[in-house]
């Protein structure tokens, strides 16, 4: 954290400081730029965007488990395939509805 | 007060130590990785700056040091200067649980320390992954905050990409928790002592090969590397989300992108190939910190992290980018479920076969 704001404020004392509108404007190959950039995206991240979420709110289950998987034995085992199954049905529901295409 | 004074004084001592050796190592980079793929195309690579071209990262640090930093007219200034911090620092805030070397501790002034690890926190997988996801967040708002058509394009890709490989990663890591029982990197490392096949990667009671795979193509998505790199892909969005950046502002987001690298590479070897571990007893010499025996983990563990970087650089030279469609297709069902099988069958295995 130190040394990013040392070097930037270090790198603000040394550097050129000539603003000119051409070279302020945004880059587009040369060409004037158009409209606003800030254009909306499609909908496709979000629907990944939400997938992740779930998933990974799934994986984050899976780490304590596997830490103390040594000492809970079959009871664990089984639990864990239970849970897996369930992340399964979740994941080819998805699959089977097309949201993980990308077209 | 003495005590807690001493402790911020070394321990600032060592996370100096460790930014040293990770800037030197993204300078020794920039210039390896122009010259492996130079070699790889039969050229010679950066060959005037000092002999044979070895100065060339300090040419280039200069050069962009002295840059001016240029603000677009639109961009909103706050998040455009917050982006490439908040992209730099979760890079390099990672390397401060990552065990460099044998878990030793010596006296400094009455005090027990680990010399080659800054701090060895319980959970050090956990925080690593919770910090390589911040970084997604200085790459899209820099995306965002240009106000650039390219800019937006690559901030959006990068951060669909990441978090898609980000699942795979977790995935592909808790095949290895459940070996070693711990979230620690010192205990999954020490987990992995003796010889060569008490590594993850090829270890009974099921060889980590699959997880290990999925972890390197997983993270070479994950920085932005080829053939991967559709957020800068060059030939369509000009340079993605930095399009707008010069200056220093242009190098902490390079410089986070080699940082990654390196901190990925790390954690592949030591989750899969015993860190500092050598690979057979013999070549580990035992003892205590006063015999010089700790150069040979430092070694190992060096030679092992830059077999990572290199194959990088081998990718890179050698497969050409993917669409973001076919991307996001392999990632999300390629690699997931091979990752998920991996998972249940390493569970019933280490059922059956408890080590």
């Amino acid at each position: 954290m130190a040394f990013g704001v040392v070097t930037l404020v270090l790198s603000y004392v040394v550097q050129p400081k000539y603003p000119e509108s051409e070279k302020l404007s945004a880059y587009e190959c040369g060409s004037e730029p158009f409209s606003d950039a800030r254009m909306p995206f499609p909908v496709r991240y979000y629907i990944f965007a939400m997938l992740f979420v779930i998933f990974d709110i799934e994986v984050i289950f899976l780490y304590p488990w596997a830490v103390v998987y040594g000492q809970i034995g079959l009871f664990g085992l089984v639990e864990m395939l239970v849970f897996i199954a369930l992340f399964l049905v979740a994941y080819v529901y998805a699959w089977r509805k097309g949201a993980l295409e990308w077209d | 007060m003495t005590e807690i004074g001493l402790r911020a004084v070394i321990s600032l001592a060592q996370i100096a130590a460790v930014m040293g050796v990770v800037m030197l190592t993204v300078m020794i980079l920039t210039l390896a990785e122009r010259k492996v793929l130079g070699w790889m195309q039969d050229r010679m690579g950066p060959m005037e700056v000092g002999p044979y071209g070895i100065l060339q990262p300090i040419a280039d640090g200069l050069k962009l040091f002295f840059k001016e930093d240029i603000v677009p007219a639109g961009a909103n200034k706050f998040l455009f200067s917050l982006a490439p911090i908040l992209a730099l620092v979760p890079a390099l805030i990672g390397f401060a649980v990552i065990p460099f070397g044998p878990n030793d501790t010596i006296e400094v002034f009455g005090l027990q320390i680990k010399p080659f690890i800054v701090s060895d926190i319980n959970i050090g997988i956990l925080y690593i992954l919770a910090f390589t996801s911040i970084g997604a967040y200085g790459i899209i708002l820099g995306g965002w905050a240009s106000n650039s058509k390219y800019s937006l394009l690559g901030g959006l890709r990068s951060a669909a990409q990441i978090i898609s490989y980000e699942l795979n990663v977790g995935l592909a890591i808790v095949g290895v928790i459940l070996l070693s029982g711990s979230l620690s990197l010192v205990k999954i490392t020490e987990a992995q002592s003796g010889w060569f096949w008490n590594w993850f990667v090829i270890a009974l009671p099921f060889p980590q090969i699959f997880a290990f795979v999925v972890y390197v193509i997983s993270s070479v998505a994950e920085t932005n590397r080829l053939p991967f790199d559709l957020p800068e892909a060059e030939s369509e969005l000009v340079a993605g989300f930095f399009t707008e950046y010069s200056g220093m502002r242009f190098a902490f987001f390079f410089i986070a992108e080699y940082a990654n690298m390196i901190l990925v590479s790390c954690i592949a070897a030591i989750l899969f190939l015993g860190g500092w571990n050598a690979p057979a007893p013999f070549l580990q010499f035992n003892g205590s910190l006063a015999n010089l025996a700790w150069l040979s983990g430092i070694f190992w563990f060096t030679v092992k992290v830059y077999f990572f970087l290199f194959l990088f650089f081998w990718i890179r030279a050698t497969l050409p980018r993917l669409r973001y469609d076919q991307l996001m297709r392999f990632g999300w069902k390629v690699m997931l479920p091979i990752a998920l099988a991996n998972i249940l069958i390493t569970s019933i295995a280490a059922y059956l076969f408890p080590r």
